[in-house]
Order: C-alpha cells, then structure tokens, then sequence
C-alpha cells in the first residue's frame, strides 16, 4: 500500500502505482464466462496515456471538467486515470438514470468531455432534450460497425501516439464532482477534492488492506462513492486486482467468486439478501444428517469468534461454504442503505465478515464501519481514523443529528452556496440522519431529519419526485413525506413512504378518491410507491409564493397523529 | 413484397411477445390471463431489479439468444423487452 501521504492528488498517486507494481494484474475484464481483458499496471499506463494526450490535444487541461457515463468496465478506469493525469476534473454519472435525468446533471456540471457507452450515448441521441448536452467532445466506447455517432468520436481510436504530459494538482483542488441527488429536483452536486480521497483511502485500509494478490469483485456502479473507491482507487493504490464482470446478474456473480479467487466485494443489502437466499435453498437441500452437521459447526464457528472473525478457524470448520466463496473471500462490505442485523449475522456465522458501515457521498464515502471487534450488528459501527462524529441536540434518550468533521468532508455543492451553507456548519457537516452514540463509540441509526427514503438496492427516493404522480388527485390538497421522517422509529429496514390528503371543506374520501391514489401509485415504479395515506383536516402551511412549507406541515402532523393513523391501500 | 414482408415482421413480433408473456407468468406463477404486453413487469408482478434478470436469464435459454443487461436498461414494460429480444433472433 503506497503511504498516501506523500501524494498531492489522485493522479499523482496513481501515477505511483502503476509505476510501483508493473508487473502485478491492477485489470480483469470479463463478460460472463469468457475474459475479455487482462492488464498488468504497465499495460493500463500504456492504454490509458495516449487516450490522456489525445484528451490533452483536445483541449484537456488544469481543471477541465470530463464526465464518464459506463457500467462497470475497463474503460471506466483507463478513462478516469486519463482524466486525472491530465489534470481534469472527473464527473461519474450514474448510468442507471434515464437519459432525461443524465441530461439534466450533464447540463448541471457542464463538462467539456464525455466519455459513454455506445447504448447509453443512442438513449441519449433519442431524448427529448438531446440538444442540451452542450459537452465539445464526446467519446463512445464500443460502437457497432456502420451505427450513427451523432457528432460523437470512437473512444478507441481516440489516441496519440505523442508523449503525455502529468499535470500536477493541488491536495484542496476539486478531483471530482458526484451527485448524491436532486434529478428531480435541485441538484446536489458534491465537490470532492484529492485530499478527501486521499485521505478517504487512508481511514478505510487497516479495515481492508488491499497488497498485490488482494481481488475486488467490482459490483456496485463505479460511479457510486463506495465502488469508485473499493473498486479503483483503493486497490490501485495497494497493488490490487478489480475484477469486472460486465453483468449483475447473481448467477454469474457467484461463479466469479471461485473462477477469479476474490478476496473483498462491496454489495447493497439486496445483493447480500440475494446471497443469503441462495445460500438457504442450499442448506435446505442437504440431506438431513449433513444438514445437522452443518448447523452445529455453524454454532461452533459463531461461539469461537463471537468476541473477532478468524478467518482460519472458520475456513477449516465450513471448508464447503468458503469454497463456494473461492476459498479466499477476507470480507463482504455493505453499503447504500441499511442492512437488517440478522442478514449480517447470517453471514457472520458462517465465518464471512460483513463489514456494514454508513457513509455519504459528501463524506467522500465511509463515515462510520463496523471493525467486528467484537461484532454489533445493531449498529453500522464506530468513526473510521481521522472522522470525527457528534450529536447535535440530544434528547434525553442521546438522540441527536448526526455531525461529522474530517478531511474527507466535501468542499461545498457545486453552485449552490445556500445549500452547502446550510450543510456544512462551522466545519461540521450535518448528515441529517438521526442517531445515537454510545459509549464504545458505535453509533445506531434510529431516523431521518431528510425526508427522504433509501431502498435495500441504495436508491434514495426523494418524495418532492413521487408527488407528480399524484397531480390532479380529487382532494384539496396533498403532500409526500417519508415516514420515518415524521415519526422517526429505531429501525431504517423497510422505509416508506406516505401520502397526506386535505379534502376540501365538508369532502369525505370516499372510495373513489382512494381508487385514485391507487391508480396513481401503480404508475411509480415499484420501489418508489406510496405504502398508505394519511387524511389530514387542516389547512397546509403554505409560503408566499403558495409552496407547501414542508419542515412546518411535518412538524404540525408529528405533534398531532401517531403513525398507526396511516391508513393502508 | 413489401407488404408482406412486413407482416411478416410484426407477426413474428406479436409471437415473441406472447412468448415472453408466457415466460414471466410461468417464471413468477401469475395467471397468464392477467398479463398483457403494455403492462409494467415491475409494478404487475412485483420483482425488482435482480428478479427482472433472473427473467431475462430465463428469456436467453428460451430464445437461445445472449442479451446483455443493458438491454433491459430503461425497459420495463413486456412489448419493448419483446423488441429488444426481436432485434436479437
């Protein structure tokens, strides 16, 4: 592992490792079965430097904004260190929007480059607001023979074999801009600079050592804090090996484990649930001695390491189990939403670590990480090195919001400085999560100060978005909250969210307005439906230009209705 | 020529559906009766996202066809995953 330390930013660290480790694998495509693609360090150097002087050509220079739109790929990485070692600043969009929503955060950051995959770049071509994408160059990996580019170049043939050029940047520079929301709304865009990674990287190693040899199974979009650093900056910089598979379904996900020997993967809860559910039909379809056997080794394994995992008592004790993880899986990390303690414990048991953690994309990923030492999955674990973390005005139960200040704390939101004024307060910045710390230092989430859900696949829903769907509803008025906001409960599993009628003066809802809230919410995508409604009599507090004051209407209905007054569709 | 060309595609299109129709009713046990080609997978028969691949993994063995995932990329209803499957066979 490079001692971080003595870099400036993420292209000068590494331009480090592919120097440190030439020889060693950083690069493993593969689609499904078949390997597309195997890089040693010095071979990525070599096929990422004449795309950076071709960039460089083309006008990439100190700070020069580059979005990449692409699954999980070779190409996300090679583009991203190009961009880097030019000095850019790297924008990663989440290609699992829809291609209004990408144009809209495209038209928010306005980067000069865009790197994308040929299928995202035609939905793109074929939205409504295609004209908006205002970005000079557009390169586009993996492009049939003979399909239509719209002005776009082929990334593939976009080199120089002229020598490139290392533009050095400084620690509190911006390295990159991540949205953590707002396609619906205002969008939030996270400046991130090369010291929060740099020193994102060095609170999380002692928790996940990455040497050469170490394999990380890239599962999560890249785009999304926890991959970008699990599944690049982090194994780079350790002289580790990213595995890409170029497909999420679990089938194949299970196979890598033992074709490619991985030794870390970060998931979100539904994967980890996917893994678990897979793992009991196994079990279950044991013959009954064997299944017995199984279990009391399994009880065995969970009393030797209730204090600590020992990976070497628990490989020998549930051979089978680690073999069906390829024999060498040190640890599971979950992330994006909360994870429900007995899937944790589940896995735990059987000898495989699960590291759950809670984290923001304005704290540059990890904020707090379970160290299993010993292992409190009620919790999501203590602050990694070098955060500090609070409460603000704790009840009496310890209840508070949460705070945290470190240097892996984002420098503001990208023009928006109410926003981030709001956000970061005295150097602190306040999550708007809710939760307590106690006295070993592990904090407990109980609720949201936002109103706002995250799902078990770590989409976060923001109700100002849901509330379109629900336009023209026969009622006077009508309002979106999540429920955990109005009513904060000791648990984040299962979130959702509710709707608020006012009827007009003297309107009884009758089944027919119901049928309408039906109606509407089977419109929304499945995990973004409504799960009841609430029928409220008064008035909402509205401002001066007729918006629902929505902190003050939450506050009047958390005062007044308990939660069981939510009636269910 | 033409015109019959052209039928003939569309009715191939209306048989790949009602495959598919028939796959997910016979992969998530609904009644085949209750599914049509506008209906959204998502919201009918209540999967998510890794549910949706298992059906597309089972769609591939079908039609002996690979389809990557991006192909169900902004796709939720049965008549365009019918096409994306169509431009493949």
């Amino acid at each position: 592992m490079l001692d971080l330390r003595q870099y400036n930013s993420l292209g000068d660290a590494l331009r480090a490792a592919l120097e440190t480790w030439p020889d060693e694998i950083c690069l493993i495509e593969a689609d499904r079965e078949r390997e597309n693609l195997r890089l040693t360090y010095r071979q990525f150097k070599q096929a990422a430097l004449p795309l950076a002087r071709a960039m460089q050509d083309a006008g990439l220079v100190s700070g020069t904004r580059a979005a990449i739109l692409m699954t999980n790929q070779s190409k996300w990485l090679i583009s991203a260190y190009a961009i880097f070692f030019g000095g850019g600043v790297l924008v990663p969009l989440d290609y699992k929007l829809t291609a209004a929503e990408q144009i809209k955060l495209l038209q928010h950051s306005k980067p000069e480059f865009l790197v994308v995959e040929y299928h995202l770049w035609r939905a793109l071509t074929q939205a409504e607001d295609f004209g908006q994408i205002q970005s000079r160059i557009v390169l586009v990996t993996e492009v049939p023979k003979g399909a239509e580019l719209a002005g776009a170049k082929r990334w593939e043939e976009f080199v120089s074999t002229q020598e490139s050029t290392f533009v050095p940047r400084e620690r509190k520079e911006p390295a990159c801009i991540v949205y953590s929301s707002g396609t619906g709304g205002r969008p939030k865009g996270c400046v991130l600079t090369h010291e929060n990674y740099l020193e994102q990287c060095r609170a999380v190693a002692p928790v996940f050592p990455f040497l050469p040899g170490a394999r990380y199974l890239s599962n999560i979009p890249t785009n999304h804090a926890i991959d970008f650093m699990g599944g690049f900056v982090m194994p780079f910089t350790g002289g580790g090996t990213v595995v890409h598979l170029r497909t999420l379904r679990p089938e194949y996900i299970r196979e890598a484990f033992t074709r490619y020997n991985i030794t870390y993967m970060a998931v979100v809860p539904l994967i980890l649930k996917n893994l678990q559910h897979g793992l009991r039909e196994r079990f279950a379809g044991l013959p009954p001695l064997k299944r017995r056997l199984l279990n009391t080794l399994i009880a065995a394994n969970a009393t030797l390491t209730r204090r600590r995992p020992n990976l070497k008592i628990s490989r020998i004790l549930l051979k089978d189990v680690h073999q069906a993880f390829g024999g060498g899986l040190r640890a599971l990390l979950v992330g994006g939403a909360f994870t429900e303690p007995a899937t944790i414990k589940f896995f735990y048991d059987l000898g495989i670590p699960i590291y759950n953690g809670y984290g923001a994309t304005e704290a540059c990923t990890a904020i707090t990480l379970n160290d299993l030492k010993p292992p409190c999955t009620e919790t999501v674990g203590r602050a990694v090195q070098g955060m500090e973390m609070r409460t603000i005005n704790p009840n009496a139960e310890g209840v508070g919001q949460i705070a945290v200040r470190s240097k892996t704390v984002m420098s503001h939101y990208l023009d928006d400085e109410d926003m981030t004024a709001q956000t970061i307060v005295d150097g602190w910045l306040m999550t708007g999560d809710l939760g307590r710390i106690d006295g070993a230092g592990h904090l407990q989430l109980v609720g949201r100060m936002k109103n706002m859900i995250v799902t078990e696949e770590g989409k976060n829903i923001y109700p100002e978005d849901v509330e379109t769907y629900f336009e023209r509803l026969a009622v006077k008025e009508f309002c979106v909250f999540a429920a955990n906001y109005l009513w904060p409960e000791r648990s984040m599993v299962g979130e959702q969210l509710i709707l608020v009628v006012h009827p007009e003066s003297g309107q009884t809802i009758t089944p027919e307005v119901i049928s309408g809230i039906a109606e509407r919410n089977r419109r929304l995508a499945n995990y973004k439906r409504i799960s009841g409604y609430l029928v409220w009599d008064r008035d909402f507090p509205l401002t001066a230009s007729m918006k629902i004051k929505r902190v003050e209407l939450a506050e009047q209905i958390s005062k007044s209705v308990e939660r069981s007054a939510v009636l269910s569709l | 020529m033409r015109f019959v060309a052209k039928y003939e595609q569309m009715s191939t299109l209306q048989d790949t559906t009602n495959e598919v129709l028939t796959l997910a009713a016979t992969h998530f046990k609904v009644p085949r009766e209750q599914l049509t080609q506008d209906d959204d997978f998502f919201k009918k028969l209540g999967i998510n996202s890794l549910q949706a691949l298992d059906l597309l993994t089972r769609i591939e063995q079908h039609f002996h066809i690979e389809l990557p995932d991006y192909e169900l990329q902004g796709v939720s209803d049965f008549r365009t995953l019918a096409e994306r499957i169509q431009s493949r066979l």
